[in-house]
């Protein structure tokens, strides 16, 4: 028991010492009355306005958490929930108005001359494959596109959630795979269409007259008229934004951050509705907007009169060369052997 | 009925990552996935502050307002809750959540993230409360029983509060008078339209 105070009384006395050396010494600077500990500390609202984004350090392999706020999602909110619906149903209603409006007032196109009987080819078997897949791949990506814009608008009022969730998840799915035969097909579009499609010169008179859907008389062509041109080059910058937009969306985050991201689906939304808009009006003009135009994509031959109509300096290189098919049916068209 | 909000006091906060702890074990929270995550602002710099942040629960939510299939809800409680029967992964409520909530079990392959995952309050889904199915899919419903979120009853310096956002504010109006310093409620203005006067 001694052993153990005396170390212990050693210990006070030492204390005391201290304390009393500190009493005695005068402060070499006073310390404010008041601390204030949060003088430097960081704010929200500075942070906020400064940087957009509030990141800081964390502990978790997951580098998206190191940023504990972004209002800009607000903001891409309104984009996705006023902006997006608004831009599409009027792009989309406005040109199925405008085309229900022109059929009624032009009505289909027709081939002045009537049909001579000889067809020629315009596009080969590998055309219009690669014309279909990427036709049937672009109304399921737009179907299924569209259902994330309108779906619980106009779908889920009319099913059940469960249904509704079903049918979603199919089409994500099918939005998901079906952007790769899409990318095939625009980047194959690209290449075998790019030597008929560069700008040339007749484009302007063509567009001057009218083009021979809205003017009253046929304008001057090559292989492709400028409205062609001009749908090739939509669909191969257009097809092309999607599907950069679309990688990164499937791949989120691999590439940008999320500030990027929204700028990604933001492209993405608005470059899609436009992009459907385009293509009803091509698929009018492909089908009910002008007589003989169909069998161009569908049999892959068109009537000698009607290439002279809408493409009469392509028609004439053709016939120079001797393409021109002999009558397909009824006439005595077996080749000698 | 209450309005149930989380205010994390950053004055308080020492970056011990026990909510993000007591939320794993609560909740029993899929693995590479957190609920709630402490991050630090500043850090090794003067005027460093840690912030424990989650789903915030807001006002108007821009994650319900932006899901395409409507899996995302309010509660009584104004609690923000999902279905994950409902949701299919398309990841856009993490896009549009200021706060950075929304989880998914897988990162990318192909766009199919799976279901959606994020902090309840506690409160679990829609399914029944207590149930089996519930506890799997969403974890502990405590606001069923009673109790607050787990990781707010854990925090060793109760600088993570939870419940009423009343008596929470009240909670934290107290202290910034009684200590003489506050660096604000961190979200508050983003999640519910509201400050707390500091």
């Amino acid at each position: 028991m001694r052993s153990l105070l005396k170390p212990c009384r050693l210990a006070f006395a030492a204390f005391a010492l201290v304390a009393l050396a500190l009493v005695a010494t005068p402060a070499p600077a006073q310390q404010p009355n008041s601390v204030n500990p949060t003088a430097d500390a960081v704010k929200e609202d500075q942070l906020l306005q400064q940087l957009h984004i509030i990141g800081g350090r964390g502990t978790i392999p997951d580098v998206k958490s190191y940023n504990i706020e972004q209002p800009a999602g607000r903001d891409w909110r309104h984009y996705q929930e006023v902006v997006l619906p608004w831009v599409g149903a009027i792009a989309i209603l406005g040109m199925l108005v405008v085309l229900v409006a022109f059929y009624l007032i032009r009505g289909m196109v027709r081939l002045e001359s009537g049909r001579s009987g000889r067809t020629i080819v315009r596009f080969n078997a590998f055309e219009r494959f690669v014309h279909w897949m990427t036709a049937t791949c672009f109304i399921i990506l737009g179907i299924s596109g569209l259902n994330i814009t309108f779906g619980k608008r106009l779908l889920l009022p009319l099913m059940s959630p469960q249904a509704f969730t079903d049918w979603s998840q199919w089409a994500k799915y099918a939005h998901d795979f079906l952007s790769f035969p899409f990318t095939i097909g625009v980047v194959l579009i690209f290449l075998m269409w790019i030597a008929g499609n560069l700008p040339a010169r007749g484009d302007l008179t063509w567009l001057e007259e009218g083009g021979g859907i809205v003017g009253r008389r046929h304008a001057s062509a090559g292989r492709f008229n400028a409205g062609q041109k001009a749908i090739y080059w939509i669909v191969v910058l257009g097809g092309g934004a999607m599907a950069a937009t679309g990688y990164l969306m499937m791949f989120p985050f691999y590439v940008t951050d999320i500030a990027g991201m929204q700028t990604v689906t933001m492209i993405h939304g608005t470059v899609a509705v436009l992009f459907v808009a385009v293509m009803i009006a091509h698929i009018y003009i492909g089908t009910i907007g002008m007589e003989g135009a169909f069998e161009a994509m569908g049999t892959g031959t068109v009537d000698v009169n009607w290439a002279k109509e809408h493409h009469d300096r392509w028609a004439e290189q053709e016939l120079a060369k001797g393409r021109s098919a002999a009558p397909p049916a009824g006439a005595a068209a077996t080749p000698a052997e | 009925m209450a309005r149930m909000k989380f205010l994390c006091d950053a004055d308080r906060c020492i970056e011990c990552n026990a909510c993000v702890t007591a939320c794993k074990n609560e909740n029993e929270v899929p693995w590479g996935i957190n609920r709630r995550r402490v991050v630090t602002l500043n850090d090794g710099r003067p005027g460093e502050r840690s912030v424990s942040m989650a789903c915030m629960h807001c006002t108007d939510a821009p994650c319900m307002a932006v899901c395409p299939t409507r899996a995302i809800y309010n509660t009584a409680d104004a609690v923000v809750l999902h279905s994950k029967d409902i949701c299919i992964g398309c990841g856009y409520c993490f896009y549009a959540c200021p706060f950075g909530a929304p989880q998914y079990p897988k990162v990318g392959n192909f766009g199919s993230r799976g279901k959606m995952d994020k902090c309840t309050f506690c409160a679990g889904g829609p399914e029944l409360d207590g149930s089996k199915e519930e506890y799997e899919k969403y974890g502990a419903n405590r606001l069923a029983e009673g109790k607050l979120p787990m990781c707010a009853e854990m925090c060793s310096t109760k600088s993570l509060l939870a419940g009423d956002g009343e008596i929470i504010a009240q909670i934290y109006k107290e202290r910034v008078v009684k200590r003489g310093y506050g660096s604000g409620a961190w979200g508050w203005k983003t999640a519910y339209h509201e400050t707390i006067a500091s």
